[in-house]
């Protein structure tokens, strides 16, 4: 079904909350300039899922996996891995927005100061505009760089945290439920971001709005109480889903 | 019996509002003697505070001059204090909130802070003089006094530290580990700034403690009387609580005013430092919401 | 862009700050420790000339005569009396404070009570010494007839006032923590607030203020300065509160400076310092017990 080469894949990965098994071998793949969506019930694992790209999960000290996971081929989980580099590789939007409670601009900048990655400050100033014009923020708090983020509203504080992350020019984004706590007209201004955004990124976006999935996803994935059920190209599995369950859930019977 | 029966036939709302008159009365017989020794400090010894009291040397065998010394000297021992106190409270309490996982070493450390803040301030006196003093040839010196007086604070630093560090949301740590940052850059940049107020606030309070006692730097610091300012850290200081104590019991034919002034600017100088911190939290604790 | 030696450097930056930090956490205990063992080894040399049990069960404090004396009754029961005396006098109006503070009160008289009780935290022993003698002294003298007030009466009553911080604040705490829940139940039961206080407030947070009595416990028989000032410091075994008596705390504090160092009442200052820190460390631990026991339940 997916025969380019991978950006990312998890082959018969599972993932343990001390002794609960919170996923349950999972092997999927995740392409270059597509947006993948993962969409299932709450509590079925896909943050969980989602954290295993980025080894967010190495913070949750219960947590443990077993099989393996790909970035180009490598393995994100060998010893040698730097996870520091592994993160600016792979980027992550959370579900709540969560600036620091520092400036518009400091947030964005926060990411290239910490690896003295920028030469000067005119350099500086040029990602942090391109990262907000990336984020289509930059009109709206242009003449305010210098306010602190937390004055901003909602759908504009989670537009900052997406600007935040590509200023550190990831090649993956994963987004965990990036709108749930939007309204609709932020939320479909963050569903035009992520529709530009997949020219140059591979995303990954967990949600739990199946209408979502279906208007800006390429490939669905469905999850269900840990268990990968069913994955493929969004039209295929909206229209005609393999499993009873995947069917049951897109029709609205596990609600 | 008697009693008993009288009181169950008066109603519920009368024995509630004498018992609510009573738990007054309890209060006020608390916490209105403070207010009066604050007035009576106050009262008796502003009119012995004057220029000269706070920047001339005592004199006539502390009968009469200045405590210019003794002021100097509590603020060199209580900067020392602070200076060796806090990196390590802050370090300690990092490891604590930021590293350490749930273990035995952990609870060992966390049982080890509790007891140490149990410690009567005396016990800290001789294990001051033990240690640094005899022990490590450091001598009566504000050194040793310092020294003694960080271990006594380290407590307050560490559990304040503690408090503020856990309060950072922990969607700050995610959001910068995300990006990249390792551990030490995340708490460096992102976690201590926002833990500062509650830091400070914490540091301050040790000051005001480290500056108030005496027991710890009685036979570790403190100088009967010393006119002139110490001129090295192994130099004995002169200190305002151990001076208090010294002239209120220890020289006869003192003048009160001189006694209750001396009072005065210990107190003003700790309350200071406590209303200080009180403030700090107060204005951050508005900002937070 | 030396990428490359910039990311050893971060590594090793970092492994360094991380074990600097572990350090620092281990230094904490290893102090509890070492004061602990300080105390031991110099003491310890006391029990070559004395035994234990003339340490613990003489009833004589001479340190100077010759042959000097050092048994510590007289100053156990000194520290008893006092503790005794200042914790009867606070416990009643600490834990009234603090019920009327965290429940009765109006809420705008409560910040300022709160404010006031930290006040009291934070005035130096010594001041309450000082304050001691001028005012309490002269008080326990002429309400008792006695022909001087330093006695174990007034070290309690100045003790008591600062035993107070301790006391309330924590008590409040732990009465605040009380599920609101709880309350409205009975109220709605028909019970007034006072029957509701007595009857199912205080019971839920009396593992609190238990270990609220416990800290104030460990704070009274530790304080030294103010004691030292106001109880008259004779080393003889008292009888009763209205006499002059020598605490445990009073004792190093006023002889240390007095001592050649390393002789046997240098030692026996340091046995008795640590005598004080194990009563203190079983106390604490204690009270510790009954806080873990609060927030498990
Ligand atoms: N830190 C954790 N510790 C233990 N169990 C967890 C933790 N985080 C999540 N879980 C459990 O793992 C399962 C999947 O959770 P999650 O990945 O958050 O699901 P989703 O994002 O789909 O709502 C849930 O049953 C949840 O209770
Ligand atoms: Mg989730």
């Amino acid at each position: 079904m997916l025969n380019e080469p991978y950006k990312l894949e998890a082959i018969n990965l599972d993932v343990y909350y001390g002794q609960v098994k919170a996923i349950r071998n999972a092997t999927l793949q995740f392409l270059p300039n597509k947006v993948h969506a993962l969409i299932g019930p709450s509590g079925c694992g896909k943050s969980t899922f989602l954290r295993i790209f980025n080894r967010m999960n190495d913070l949750i000290k219960a947590a443990r996996i077993a099989g393996r996971v790909l970035l180009d081929g490598q393995d994100v989980y060998a010893k040698n891995m730097d996870v520091t580099e592994l993160r600016r590789k792979v980027g992550m939007v959370f579900q709540k927005s969560n600036p620091f409670p520092k400036t518009i601009y400091e947030n964005v900048a926060y990411g290239l100061r910490i690896n003295g990655s920028m030469a000067n400050k005119a350099e500086l100033d040029a990602r942090v505009e391109q990262s907000l014009k990336d984020a289509a923020l930059w009109d709206e708090v242009k003449a305010v760089l210098h306010k602190n983020a937390l004055e901003l509203s909602g759908g504009q504080q989670q537009r900052l945290c997406i600007a935040r992350a590509l200023a550190i020019k990831p090649e993956i984004l994963l987004m965990d439920e990036p709108a749930s706590a939007l309204d609709p007209i932020s939320t479909g201004k963050i569903e035009e971001l992520i529709y530009e955004l997949k020219q140059r990124y591979t995303i990954v976006i967990v949600t739990h709005n199946m209408q979502q999935a279906a208007r800006i996803s390429d490939f669905t994935g469905f999850f269900l109480l840990g268990e990968l059920v069913e994955y493929g190209k969004t039209a295929e599995i909206f229209t005609q889903p393999q499993d009873k369950r995947t069917e049951g859930y897109i029709t609205g019977r596990f609600g | 019996m008697k009693f008993k029966t009288k009181l169950s036939r008066l109603s519920p709302n009368t024995v509630q509002k004498i018992a609510f008159a009573g738990l007054l009365a309890a209060t006020s017989l608390v916490l209105l003697p403070v207010l009066l020794l604050m007035a009576v400090l106050i009262g008796k010894g502003v009119t012995a505070l004057s220029w000269t009291f706070l920047t001339d040397i005592p004199r006539d065998g502390m009968r009469s001059g200045g405590i210019y010394p003794v002021i100097v000297g509590t603020c060199w021992l209580v900067g020392g204090t602070i200076a060796i106190a806090l990196p390590l409270g802050v370090a300690a309490a990092i490891y604590l909130t930021e590293y350490a996982r749930r273990n035995f070493l952990t609870w060992t450390i966390k049982l080890a802070i509790v007891n140490l803040a149990g410690v009567p301030s005396i016990v800290y006196g001789l294990f001051g003089l033990g240690l640094f003093v005899m022990l490590l040839r450091c001598g009566v010196s504000m050194l040793s006094g310092s020294l003694t007086l960080a271990i006594l604070v380290l407590p307050i630093i560490i559990t304040s530290s503690q408090e503020a560090l856990a309060s950072v949301p922990q969607s700050y740590r995610e959001a910068s580990l995300a990006l990249g940052a390792t551990r030490w850059q995340t708490i460096w940049h992102c976690v201590l700034p926002n833990a500062l107020p509650g830091i400070m606030t914490g540091a301050i309070l040790a000051i005001g403690r480290a500056a108030g006692e005496t027991a710890p730097i009685l036979f570790t610091a403190a100088a009967f009387y010393l006119p002139h300012l110490p001129n090295s850290v192994f130099d004995p200081v002169m200190a305002l609580p151990y001076h208090l104590y010294v002239i209120a019991t220890q020289i006869p034919n003192i003048g009160q005013d001189i006694r209750y002034a001396t009072a005065l600017v210990l107190v003003a100088m700790v309350l200071g430092m406590s209303f200080f911190a009180i403030i700090i939290r107060w204005h951050y604790r508005k900002k937070r919401c | 862009m030396s990428t490359k030696y910039g990311k050893l450097a971060r590594h090793i930056g970092e492994f360094v700050i991380e074990k600097m930090i572990f350090l620092s956490g281990l230094i904490t205990i290893a102090m509890v420790g070492l004061i602990f063992l300080f105390l031991l080894k110099e003491s310890s040399s006391l029990f070559d000339t004395v035994t234990l049990a003339e340490f613990l069960g003489g009833t004589h404090w001479y340190p100077i005569s010759d042959p000097p004396q050092f048994g510590v009754v007289a100053l156990l029961t000194g520290s008893a009396w006092v503790t005794l005396g200042a914790m009867v006098i606070a416990m009643p109006l600490g834990i009234a404070c603090a019920v009327y503070i965290a429940e009765v009160a109006p809420p705008f008289v409560r910040e300022y009570l709160k404010l006031t009780v930290e006040l009291l935290a934070a005035i130096p022993s010594v001041v309450f010494g000082f304050v001691g003698i001028v005012t309490i002294v002269p008080l326990v003298r002429s309400i008792f007839g006695l022909p001087t007030g330093l006695t174990g009466m007034a070290g309690s009553m100045v003790l008591a006032f600062m035993a107070m911080p301790t006391l309330v604040s924590i008590a409040e705490d732990s009465i605040r923590a009380v599920p609101s829940t709880y309350k409205e139940a009975s109220l709605a039961l028909g019970a007034t607030e006072w029957q509701t206080l007595m009857r199912v407030i205080v019971p839920a947070a009396s593992p609190g203020i238990a270990a609220a009595v416990m800290l104030a416990l460990g704070r009274v028989i530790g304080e030294t300065m103010a004691v030292m000032m106001v109880t008259g410091n004779a080393a003889v075994i008292p009888s009763g509160l209205l006499q002059p008596m020598r605490t445990l705390t009073a004792t190093i504090a006023a002889e240390m400076g007095e001592t050649v160092h390393h002789s046997d009442h240098y030692f026996a200052l340091f046995a008795i310092g640590a005598l004080l820190f194990l009563i203190t460390f079983v106390i604490n631990c204690l009270s510790n017990l009954f806080v873990t026991n609060v927030k498990k339940s």
